[in-house]
């Protein structure tokens, strides 16, 4: 089960976030996660939000250069130690692991990450046969 | 089967358009010997009269005239029939000192019209045909140009100016234009904005006719791919009259040059010395049968090469090459020679979108050159390594085409400032 991702070019200069964040809260599309990858010059903005679709052609429209990616979604225990045995899972099952970041808050006390790998549904077996659970577009409250 | 607007003129023998320029090129130089006192001070420089040229043959001993001739003499100083002769000007957009003000009788705009129809002709154009001009009208050339030998072919004639890209859509798709005139550059950006929006299929287009800025083959191709057309280069200058000094034919293979109107020659540009056919050498023209501005051995600054090679449409006018820089527009960084066509060429292969910005700085007393490149979607990676990897092939291609090293900005798309007539290729912030 994965999570659509948006990822947004960004050219270094001031106001470019927010203009994007600006965009999407005009057009009532409300964020789940961001993140952002940048050297000195630009950088990529990543999104999942609750309508992907609708934010992806509104920044479309907007003449933005976007790409959308399947993600999944993995819940942590939100204790000490939590995501590191989660990483350890993935690295004994030799998966890259590309980028990661979390989203806001919590789902029954526990923390949520967005993991961007090359094979999303060995990721997703490896980890229920761990036990460890991921979370779907709905738990996310994403149409 | 090839169609011609002035079939036997544009398919006549060599000997025949030598008789012709002759004849034409005697008497131009006594009209302007008469009626230039500026021209004619040069030749007495010289010490060459009108009875020194018997034939083209003699053309190699009149002065030369160059763009700083144009900036003493302005405005009037080259003007060659009474004002009350003269019914129009047309002007470069040149700042305060470069500017070209040229002066037109009605004989002249009639064959520039003609130069025009010809160009329009050789692109398959005929009275069926729905002729969309956004080239610029007022002072530019290319509106009043394209829209006056549009005419003289019997094509509807769409005067749309240049700018507002939504209306420029809406007359192309709802008149269905058949045939496009404006610059390269517009052109590409009208053929994105076509995709963009969805209308390649409403679009009746075959032919495009550009001109008025250096454009690649890449470039060519990719036009042509996108519009679904073939596109013809057109080429000309307000000092010689305007497009359709010379124009491309179906062999796109060089722009034949109207030779019953202007004698062209090619030159060392350092010395002066008329090299022979095939060199690669500054263009120079003489206008033979333009009354109001008759320029005689004009510096044009573009380097080029000339070629009678038979061409296959038939046309025995010379052809001459794409300049392939002018030698006023080439770049010299850290002692490189660089040209921005070069530049493009490298982004095109590298699937970057033409449109990019050149500048040149000199920091610590050291020349910088950074090319500002627009995203395109399909270079575009949620992994910010692959841009970056990329990124790190263009810098190298760009090295290897230039020799230098060039750093690349990616910059969001459109962020370039798109002039809708002449792109700004080159900001050189040098004080040299």
């Amino acid at each position: 089960m994965t999570i659509p991702q948006i990822s947004v070019f960004l050219e270094n200069k001031a106001g470019q976030l927010a203009d994007i964040t600006g965009i999407l809260s005009e057009n009532q599309v409300n964020m789940r996660a961001i993140n952002i990858a940048e050297n000195a010059d630009y950088g990529v903005l990543r999104l999942i939000v609750d309508d992907a679709s609708k934010a992806s052609s509104i920044l479309l429209e907007q003449g933005f250069i976007l790409t959308m990616t399947p993600v999944v979604g993995v819940t942590v225990p939100d204790t000490p130690g939590g995501l590191g045995r989660v990483l350890s899972i993935i690295s004994q099952a030799e998966m890259d692991v590309e980028y990661m970041y979390s989203v806001f808050g919590q789902k029954d006390g526990q923390a949520c990450m967005i993991f961007r790998v090359a094979d999303t549904d060995g990721l997703t077996a490896i980890l229920e046969k761990n036990g460890i659970g991921t979370i779907t577009g709905e738990d996310l409250g994403i149409h | 089967m090839e169609r011609y607007y002035q079939k036997e003129i544009e398919t006549a023998d060599r000997e025949q358009i030598l008789a012709w320029q002759n004849e034409r090129l005697v008497r131009q130089v006594r009209h302007v010997w008469d009626n230039v006192p500026y021209y004619r001070a040069k030749m007495e420089e010289k010490g060459v009269t009108p009875d020194d040229i018997q034939s083209v043959d003699d053309l190699y001993k009149l002065p030369f005239l160059t763009k700083d001739d144009l900036r003493d003499a302005y405005p009037y100083g080259l003007m060659a029939t009474p004002l009350k002769d003269c019914v129009r000007i047309q002007s470069t957009s040149g700042t305060t000192g470069r500017r070209v003000v040229a002066f037109y009788t009605q004989h002249d705009i009639d064959l520039w019209e003609d130069c025009c129809a010809r160009a329009i002709v050789a692109a398959g154009g005929t009275n069926e045909d729905v002729c969309h001009v956004c080239y610029g009208y007022g002072l530019f050339t290319g509106g009043p140009g394209l829209n006056g030998g549009s005419h003289k072919v019997g094509c509807l004639t769409l005067p749309m100016s240049s700018g507002n890209t939504d209306r420029q859509l809406q007359f192309m798709v709802d008149l269905e234009a058949t045939i496009l005139c404006c610059t390269p550059s517009y052109a590409a950006y009208l053929a994105e904005s076509i995709h963009e929006r969805g209308l390649r299929d409403k679009i009746k287009l075959k032919a495009g006719i550009f001109g008025a800025e250096a454009w690649s083959e890449e470039m060519r191709q990719d036009i042509q791919n996108k519009l679904g057309i073939k596109a013809y280069d057109i080429y000309g200058l307000t000092e010689t009259s305007g497009p359709g000094v010379s124009f491309e034919c179906s062999e796109q293979t060089g722009m034949h040059i109207n030779e019953d109107h202007f004698i062209a020659e090619i030159i060392d540009p350092d010395t002066g010395e008329v090299l022979p056919e095939g060199s690669k050498g500054e263009l120079v023209f003489t206008a033979i049968t333009k009354e109001a501005f008759p320029l005689l051995r004009y510096r044009t600054r573009d380097i080029c090469v000339l070629t009678r090679k038979k061409c296959s449409c038939g046309r025995t006018h010379v052809k001459m090459s794409k300049p392939m820089g002018r030698s006023d527009d080439m770049l010299i960084i850290k002692g490189v020679n660089v040209f921005p066509s070069q530049i493009e060429t490298v982004l095109l292969e590298q699937g970057y979108p033409a449109n990019y910005q050149i500048i040149v700085d000199r920091i610590n007393n050291s020349d910088t050159l950074e090319v500002m490149v627009e995203m395109a979607p399909e270079n575009f990676s949620d992994n910010l390594g692959k841009i970056t990897e990329m990124e790190k092939g263009l810098v190298s291609a760009l090295k290897a085409m230039l020799g230098i090293y060039a750093k690349v900005r990616l910059v969001a798309p459109k962020s370039i400032t798109r002039s809708e007539g002449k792109a700004v290729r080159v900001i050189d912030k040098r004080k040299i």
